[in-house]
């Protein structure tokens, strides 16, 4: 073999390498928006869903049609380590029939003598759940603003769909956790 | 300098008579080095220093755990120039401890020796090739690699949050550090994967071109060594896992230093992201750490039994197939952050399904010796030491693959001792094979048989003193990356720490092999194992002269070669 096409088959060999190696540094990135559809899609790892009130309805009716079992709910909240906020459920359990929708209240209170913009992540417990619980009405989908010692009563309106009937994973789930945290507003990535 | 390129190589055709041996100056020939042979010399070289630092490292750390409570680490802590006294500085040192050791031995022991040092020197000897297809990209890839080590350790140097140093763990997981870590040390270590990534990127590039391309004529892919085999696969899996690697830790950097959220819940982000990234790339590295020391296993174990390798083309895909399913087995590291039951069932299956190329070549390594006619040099002992330390450290391996299980055994010092059993055993276990293989014919001179041997004996009983009784520490529960433990671990904690001063000695017996062959050490013939070594770098001179092959040599297919 003469050395000009050695040269250029090596060269040609390096490219393919290198775009080999650029598009995998390109997935690298790729995966952090597929993740989060990923999770959304599969309520992966307690990500809950956002139901509209038609689906609300719907479910509703699949409850009352047929003869469903209740299921407990217990309210978790925490907040962040730079977060001077009081922040609590009302009640701490409740017990709902799947299918119904039902209403919690969480209170928080801005502590600290400044204005605290605060953003609330959540999930729930145990994680399979994620994919059955599902929410019409929460503040966790907007930012709240808290002036200095100002309380607000913050509702979740959310119901369990009847489908987790019909999972075998969620066959032994007894009671369903759900989590909030609030943290200091960040602007999102 | 140009006489080391290919075409160099062919424009001196006509007058290479005198020109063959031909070697530039002290600097140019080291610093400026594009010669295949002497940039495998100072990858070895590199790598044998970055070992003595990372072990010295465990000495401490065997040193802090040889009894209950903290002992040394606040010493430690002193002379790093930080408050001794301080609970939190003493845990910090820990940290940075465990994190250098891993990261040096990973990337800065391990990595070059195997693919730097020997991928270097014996992939273009073993196919015919008068040096690497890139001399000087492959410069670079050294130099970036030194640069890197550099970096990790300047960032031993700066604060790290709780005390001096990035005390983040190999895997660097957010949010320690991200939020955890306040200070530019964390940065450094990053910095240092980067460099040491891109010259890795660089190296595999340079190896997958030689190898498909350079190639002597008549060794098609079918023929060749299968040490050249296992540096195709480890390039293919550098080259596909590292940017991954520099694609999470970039997101670190800027979730360090530029508001960022990717991996930090209160801006929508998710630190499980980042463990899914890090061990999509870290997954197939623990097969790029073990796979050329398959390679140099399947060469040493068939030239002692001088036969052929049993079932040469299964063992090539073997490797082939482990590399594939590396990719697609990574949240088995994963276990415990909250997988559903059928995410688990699947990695849980994919995993053990790599027991079966791994077993394929354990079966074939011991077929090769069936009927063979053995003879125990060093190479061969250390090669069947590897075989019996690799195949537990692959048992344990098995038994963490279940999901149910590991969400028992996850972070414990069962898994300590299985993933040391397969590196520090297997992986280090194999370089020492390939190292009593192949000093001869790079140094020219022979060293003593007998220290060779003493080493092996006094190296696999220290090793198996330090790691065993870690698989009953773990089973009782003792939690890894802790420097306290309760008195009741102590026991079998003592044991390992005195397995670690019987290694040690072992390291004392290597190095003065070393001195013993290039004082009075024979001179090195060109085939010094004999009839059972049938690759090309045994048609060489030892050491091979410093341009080989200006007549590139013809693989005949009536004997060939692997």
């Amino acid at each position: 073999m003469n050395t000009i096409t050695l040269q250029k088959r090596n060269r040609r060999t390096m490219l393919w390498a290198f775009a080999a190696a650029a598009g995998m540094l390109g997935l690298g990135f790729a995966a952090v928006p597929l993740y989060r559809l990923f999770c959304q899609v599969a309520g992966f790892g307690g990500t809950t869903q956002v139901a509209t009130e038609q689906e609300a309805d719907l479910a509703a009716q699949m409850a009352n049609s047929g003869g469903v079992r209740d299921i407990s709910i217990r309210f978790d909240a925490n907040t962040g380590m730079d977060m001077p906020w009081r922040f609590e459920p009302v009640n701490a359990t409740d017990r709902i029939a799947i299918g119904q929708r039902d209403m919690a209240i969480y209170t928080a209170r801005n502590t600290s003598t400044e204005t605290i913009t605060g953003t609330a992540t959540f999930n729930v417990e145990p994680e399979q759940a994620g994919r059955y619980f599902n929410k019409i009405q929460c503040f966790c989908f907007t930012e709240q603003t808290l002036r200095p010692g100002q309380e607000v009563r913050m509702p979740v309106i959310y119901f369990v769909d009847p489908a987790m009937l019909d999972d075998p994973n969620m066959a032994g789930v007894q009671q369903i956790t759900l989590s909030y945290t609030f943290h200091r507003a960040k602007q999102p990535s | 300098m140009a006489t080391t390129t290919a075409e160099g190589f062919d424009a001196h055709h006509d007058d290479h008579a005198h020109d063959a041996d031909h070697k530039p100056g002290f600097f140019a020939r080291w610093f400026m080095s594009t010669n295949h042979k002497d940039i495998g010399t100072l990858y070895l070289i590199f790598s044998i220093i970055a070992g003595i630092v990372g072990g010295a490292l465990s000495g401490g750390m065997r040193l802090e755990l040889a009894e209950p409570g903290l002992q040394w680490l606040g010493m430690f802590v002193d002379m790093m120039g930080g408050d001794g006294t301080s609970f939190d500085q003493q845990g910090h040192m820990w940290n940075v401890m465990i994190t250098a050791h891993g990261l040096i031995m990973v990337f800065f022991m391990v990595m070059p020796a195997m693919i730097g040092g020997f991928g270097n020197w014996f992939v273009p000897l073993m196919i015919g090739a008068p040096d690497m297809a890139f001399p000087r990209m492959n410069n670079i890839s050294f130099w970036l690699t030194v640069a890197g080590f550099l970096s990790l350790c300047f960032s031993l140097f700066v604060p790290g949050g709780t005390g001096m140093g990035a005390g983040v763990g190999w895997t660097v997981y957010a949010p320690l550090s991200t939020s955890g870590s306040v200070g530019p040390a964390v940065d450094f270590a990053i910095f240092s994967l980067h460099l040491a990534g891109a010259g890795s990127i660089l190296g595999a590039t340079n190896f997958i071109t030689t190898i498909f391309n350079m190639r002597a004529p008549g060794m098609t892919l079918h023929k060749m060594p299968l040490f050249v085999w296992s540096v195709l696969v480890t390039a293919f899996l550098l080259l596909l896992a590292l940017p991954v690697l520099a694609a999470a830790i970039t997101m670190l950097i800027t979730d360090r230093n530029f508001g960022t959220t990717f991996f930090d819940p209160a801006g929508g982000g998710d630190p499980i992201l980042y463990q899914h990234l890090f061990w999509f790339f870290g997954h197939p590295e623990v097969y790029i750490m073990i796979l050329p020391g398959f390679g140099m296993i399947s060469q040493i174990i068939s030239t002692f039994s001088k036969k052929p390798v049993f079932g040469y083309l299964g063992m090539a895909y073997a490797m082939v197939a482990i590399g594939v399913v590396g990719f697609i087995v990574w949240a088995h590291h994963m276990y415990t952050v909250g997988l559903d039951v059928n995410t688990k069932m699947y990695f849980t299956a994919a995993t053990m399904v790599i027991a079966v190329p791994t077993g394929i070549k354990i079966f074939s390594w011991i077929a090769t010796m069936w009927g063979g006619s053995l003879e125990f040099k060093s190479p061969m002992v250390w090669a069947m030491g590897f075989i019996f330390l690799f195949t537990v450290g692959g048992v344990t391996g098995v038994v963490l693959a279940n999901g149910g299980i590991d969400d028992n055994m996850h972070d414990t010092y069962y898994v300590v001792a299985h993933f040391h059993y397969v590196l520090s055993l297997g992986a280090v276990t194999s370089m020492f094979a390939g190292w009593y293989y192949w000093f001869p014919k790079m140094s020219g001179r022979m060293h003593s048989e007998f220290l060779a041997h003493v080493h092996f004996w006094i190296f696999f009983v220290g090793v198996n003193v330090i790691f065993f009784p870690m698989h009953f520490l773990g089973l009782q529960g003792m939690a890894r990356r802790y420097p306290d433990y309760t008195p009741a671990f102590s026991y079998w904690n003592e044991v390992a720490s005195i397995g670690y001063l019987i290694m040690a000695a072992s390291l004392v017996v290597f190095f003065l092999n070393i001195l013993y062959a290039f004082t009075v050490g024979k001179k090195a013939a060109a085939n010094y194992w004999g009839e059972g070594a049938t690759t090309l770098e045994w048609t060489l001179s030892s050491p091979p002269p410093f341009h080989q092959f200006e007549t590139l040599p013809v693989i005949d297919d009536a004997k060939t070669a692997h």
